[in-house]
């Protein structure tokens, strides 16, 4: 008994991406949080912290997403606990993205001159009072628009959650595709949902690069 | 936690789980191949071209970055049937990569090639090459020493997302890994076990295509 791929149909792939919508958020906030604290560690001052540092961001960037999410999902059952896909998927998104977000963000701490962390030094402060007063508000502006873009690459990460069983937009594709079987229109659907999601967020963070090129005189691109 | 680790079947298994890596790595290679020469040529008509192509280029660019693999992949495996095109999951996972592939190599490559200078084209015009000569031998010799590094990164991306085109049962490890964990109950192991094979994978590759750049490009200084 197959449905024709209606209203109704899309209606509840537009709803199902509140799901992905509150992932994402989650791997934002919490992959940011964790990634902050591993960028600071990166650049710290002990060489056996930045060491570990480096191995943690190898690690992650150098497996892929799908088995990160995979070794925690079925991690959580060795301890005799039922995996629940949906505490799964934000822990998994939560590690892997804290890994992205802190290699992005050393690069703009790093694109502050040397000068200035010796300066602050000279002057007696802190490790802390150094990246809180002088180099994080400098740092700032240009971590904003790779922040955006990579915001992107969360939402889009977040599809991995459906093969683990987690109903968000992508999982919901899957459903309506099989029981309508009209899968040029159900992921054709999907997938300007995510556009929809996507692209604004792309522009953005497009926009905002070019303005701090030009306002730096750089050129564009090429980082 | 009273949990036994045991790897000892996981690992009896190792035949699979070379030849899931090998087909990883072919894969992605393919893609790779066949992705690559078809984003060059977009992208020089992405920043040359006419104006509808060029327009035509960034909607495809766009279209493929903020929509996800998976999607894609679906699209390609089960939309493309229906329109006569049926593709078995291996053939269906290259198409789905090369067009992913493609749509962020074009972008790297035009970096490049909006990097090199104006005069440059101008100064070939002026040696009387034709357009394909100034492209190949100008304008692509040294957008490519530019965007190599690039490249590279986006070619172990690509070997790390190939671990997704399981999901339409194409071969490679991480449907070897999946069979195995049918067969053996031990999913951590399994998956364990060849997060490191991927692991070992980025790492040798990073080293590899940074070797190739250090010998290719030795005579840029």
């Amino acid at each position: 008994m197959l449905r024709d791929f209606g209203p109704t149909e899309f209606l509840f792939l537009v709803t199902s991406a509140r799901w992905t919508v509150l992932l994402s958020l989650l791997a934002f906030v919490g992959g940011g949080l964790l990634g902050l604290v591993i960028a600071l560690m990166r650049v710290s001052p002990w060489p056996p912290l930045r060491l570990l540092m480096v191995g943690y961001i190898q690690v992650m960037q150098g497996t892929p997403a799908l088995m990160q999410l995979f070794m925690i999902y079925y991690g959580i059952g060795l301890f005799g606990i039922r995996p629940d896909p949906w505490v799964s998927a934000a822990y998994a998104f939560t590690v892997s993205s804290s890994a992205f977000f802190a290699e992005i963000w050393r690069g703009c701490i790093e694109a502050i001159p040397r000068g200035q962390w010796e300066s602050a030094r000279s002057l007696g402060l802190t490790f802390a009072q150094i990246v809180r007063l002088v180099i994080l508000p400098q740092a700032f502006r240009i971590m904003i628009p790779p922040t955006i873009g990579y915001m992107v690459q969360i939402i889009k990460g977040t599809s991995l959650a459906s093969l683990i069983g987690f109903t968000e937009l992508a999982r919901a594709g899957q459903v309506i595709n099989t029981i309508t079987f009209e899968p040029a229109r159900v992921f054709g659907s999907v997938a300007l949902i995510y556009f929809v999601l996507c692209w604004p967020l792309s522009w953005l963070s497009q926009r905002l690069e070019a303005r701090i090129a030009r306002t730096r005189g750089e050129a564009v691109g090429l980082g | 936690m009273d949990y036994q680790f045991d790897f000892g079947p996981v690992l009896a298994h190792w035949p699979e789980l070379l030849r899931g890596t090998w087909l990883t790595v072919a894969l992605t290679a393919a893609a790779t191949a066949i992705g690559l020469p078809i984003a060059a040529l977009l992208a020089a008509l992405r920043s040359y071209g006419p104006r509808p192509l060029r327009w035509l280029v960034s909607l495809y660019v766009e279209l493929i970055r903020n929509t996800p693999f998976l999607i894609q992949l679906y699209f390609v495996f089960f939309a493309l049937p229906g329109l006569g095109l049926r593709l078995t999951a291996n053939t269906a996972a290259i198409l789905a990569m090369v067009v992913n592939l493609v749509a962020y190599a074009i972008e790297i490559v035009r970096a490049g090639l909006e990097a090199i200078p104006r005069g440059q084209i101008e100064a070939g015009r002026a040696l009387g090459l034709g357009p394909y000569r100034i492209l190949r031998h100008i304008v692509l010799a040294q957008a490519l020493r530019v965007v190599y590094p690039a490249l590279a990164s986006q070619f172990v991306l690509q070997l790390l997302g190939s671990s997704l085109v399981s999901a339409i049962a194409a071969e490679e490890l991480t449907a070897v890994a999946n069979n195995i964990m049918i067969v053996t109950f031990r999913n951590f192991e399994v998956f364990g076990v060849v997060t490191l094979v991927y692991l070992a994978l980025s790492l040798l590759f990073r080293g590899l295509l940074g070797s190739v750049h250090r010998f290719a490009f030795r005579w840029t200084g």
